[in-house]
């Protein structure tokens, strides 16, 4: 049995605005599931009071002068956009 | 002259210096090379021929000058995640097919001013996630050793031209080995910083706490030439660690090689999943460190069977967050649908492959709510078991060697449809990522006719230390002079 269900994989799929097909739905409630199954090892670990790993190499924040310096120019920014408008990007509308 | 494109980029500085050569022969060669074997080996994804040679004749035109900077004239691939001002990054990926970046990142600005010849840009799984070329989008790479087979991955392209002569040199990323592996599986030099030495500017990002820049090359010397190219604090990169880069071609120089060196051999990397013929080479290669001087030491990396699903629960949490950028509203594809949500659905469907939705849809998971204790935030605690095992061993060593992958490059198909067996492939090389420390991989030998790559590790920053038992190992060796016999077939 699958440790996933389809309406969960159908959740995770719409937290991540990402559409699927039946089939994909499927077969990704499979894969997930045998990829899930295999990470249980990771309970025979005792983690109590270990603190998680936040980077990688102990970095704390970085700070620099807040100095105002060229950046792309805005016909560069926008030359990828599949539509824009003027100087901004035009997408469908979110409000009615 | 025919052979200028197998040179090894430190031969080719001292005959482009010696005046011997001109940048436009040599790119010329490796171009010549590029168009007779890359319909079979398909490293690249796109060649720039006209592009390499007016940059290969400017570099003439600044030596004839008295100009002689690192990389003056020398034609080197760059994975294609990686930007290009003004030539196609596509990731591998739909979603990018068409995108053409409006900025160099950091390492090409760098080797720009180095005067580097970009070659074109190398094939790579989608968003680099993968071990194969298979998820690449475009198509897969062959292993030039047997075309039948992959040349590993991600960096598989990159890792591919260097020994198919179609570039002197590349650059790959590595996020759980996607530099090392494919340097194995494909008999060359890989080389995967520490976390931070390297800017990721301009490099899309795929996991933000694992990601680094490295090079694929043809020798050891030439591995060092390319990190001192690229490395180095980035105001444009906060992750960048501003801290002094050394001489490391005279630091590989210096001292005794391997002699004194005390060499951990964590047991845990030779178990009972790994290829007879590859355990027996990499056994081979320590018993040569051994001749030369190196003490060698057992360790142990107790929470190593651990390594593969910490890593594929933080990568994909990570690559999730990070592919939520594709939107179709900034760039790349959009699939337009009567409203703005819908959009994202057809558009994020359309755009990405089976792997990379397959990440998201895990990564989303383990970062969910009423899951994320139990995933993300356990396999966090672990990795910081994991990094205590490491810290421990750097107590009583200063290099480990192991494999860097259990097997050799395997068939093309064979492990496509089922993701754990892939993701199993990475077993040996996503600890250090995860621990953010530095490895090489280098030719150690062959099994039934495939590519054998002994894997060095070493602590944060301690790539000089790699290099140099590296370079100690391969003067020794001839393993990193084979070449595979590929038919040129002009096109």
């Amino acid at each position: 049995m699958p440790k996933l269900t389809l309406e969960e994989v159908e959740h995770i799929a719409t937290l991540a605005r990402l559409g699927l097909s039946g089939d994909e739905k499927e077969t990704f409630r499979e894969q997930l599931s045998a990829i899930l199954d295999y990470a249980e090892v990771l309970n025979r670990l005792d983690t109590t009071g270990v603190p998680p790993t936040t980077s990688a190499l102990p970095l704390n924040n970085v700070m620099r002068p807040d100095q105002v310096t060229p950046s792309l120019p805005t016909e560069d920014a926008l030359a990828n956009a599949p539509d824009t408008d003027a100087d901004q990007f035009r997408v469908r509308a979110i409000l009615e | 002259m025919t052979d200028l494109h197998q040179l090894t980029i430190h031969e080719a500085q001292d005959m482009l210096r010696r005046g011997d050569i001109s940048s436009v022969e040599l790119t010329q060669s490796v171009l010549d090379r590029a168009l007779a074997v890359d319909n079979d080996v398909r490293a690249y994804i796109c060649l720039l021929p006209e592009e390499a040679l007016a940059q290969a004749e400017a570099a003439d035109r600044r030596r004839a000058a008295g100009d002689d900077t690192p990389l003056l004239g020398i034609p080197l691939a760059i994975k294609d995640v990686i930007c290009i001002q003004g030539v196609t990054t596509t990731c591998g990926s739909r979603i990018l097919e068409n995108f053409v970046p409006p900025f160099d990142a950091t390492i090409v600005a760098r080797l720009r001013a180095a005067g580097a010849v970009f070659l074109g840009k190398t094939n790579t799984d989608e968003f680099a996630m993968g071990s194969s070329t298979e998820y690449s989008a475009f198509f897969t790479t062959g292993n030039p050793w047997d075309l039948e087979r992959v040349p590993g991955g991600s960096s598989g392209g990159s890792a591919a031209a260097v020994v198919a002569g179609e570039a002197l040199g590349a650059f790959g990323t590595d996020t759980g080995g996607s530099v090392r592996q494919p340097a194995a599986m494909c008999g060359v030099v890989g080389l995967k910083p520490t976390y931070g030495r390297v800017s990721r500017y301009g490099l899309v990002a795929h996991g933000s706490s694992l990601d680094q820049i490295g090079p694929l090359t043809r020798d050891v010397e030439d591995a060092a030439i390319l990190l001192g190219s690229i490395a180095g604090h980035d105001r444009m990169d906060s992750t960048s660690l501003n801290v002094a880069v050394p001489d490391y071609v005279r630091e590989m120089k210096t001292g005794d090689g391997l002699k004194g060196m005390r060499v951990g051999v964590p047991k845990e990397y030779f178990t009972e999943g790994i290829e007879p013929g590859v355990e027996t080479a990499v056994r081979a290669a320590l018993d040569l460190m051994a001749d030369l001087g190196a003490e060698l030491i057992e360790v142990s990396l107790p929470h190593t069977e651990y390594a593969i699903p910490i890593y594929y629960l933080i990568a994909t949490a990570e690559a999730s967050s990070n592919l939520a950028r594709y939107d179709g509203v900034r760039y790349g594809l959009r699939v337009d649908a009567p409203d703005m949500w819908q959009t994202y659905y057809d558009t994020r469907q359309a755009g990405f492959g089976p792997e990379v939705k397959r990440r998201i849809m895990l990564g989303t998971y383990g970062l969910s709510a009423g899951y994320y204790d139990a995933y993300y935030l356990k396999a966090q605690q672990a990795r910081t078991l994991l990094r205590r095992d490491f810290e421990r061993v750097w107590e009583q060593v200063d290099v480990m060697a192991c494999p860097t992958s259990p097997t050799t490059a395997f068939k093309i198909g064979q492990k496509v449809d089922d993701p754990l067996q892939m993701y199993l492939s990475d077993v040996f090389t996503v600890s250090l990522n995860l621990v953010g420390m530095c490895g090489i991989s280098i030719p150690c030998g062959f099994s039934d006719g495939m590519p054998v790559g002994l894997q060095l590790m070493g602590p944060a920053l301690g790539e000089s230390i790699i290099l140099r038992a590296a370079h100690a190992y391969e003067q020794a060796t001839e393993w990193h002079k084979r070449r595979p016999n590929l038919t040129e077939r002009m096109f």
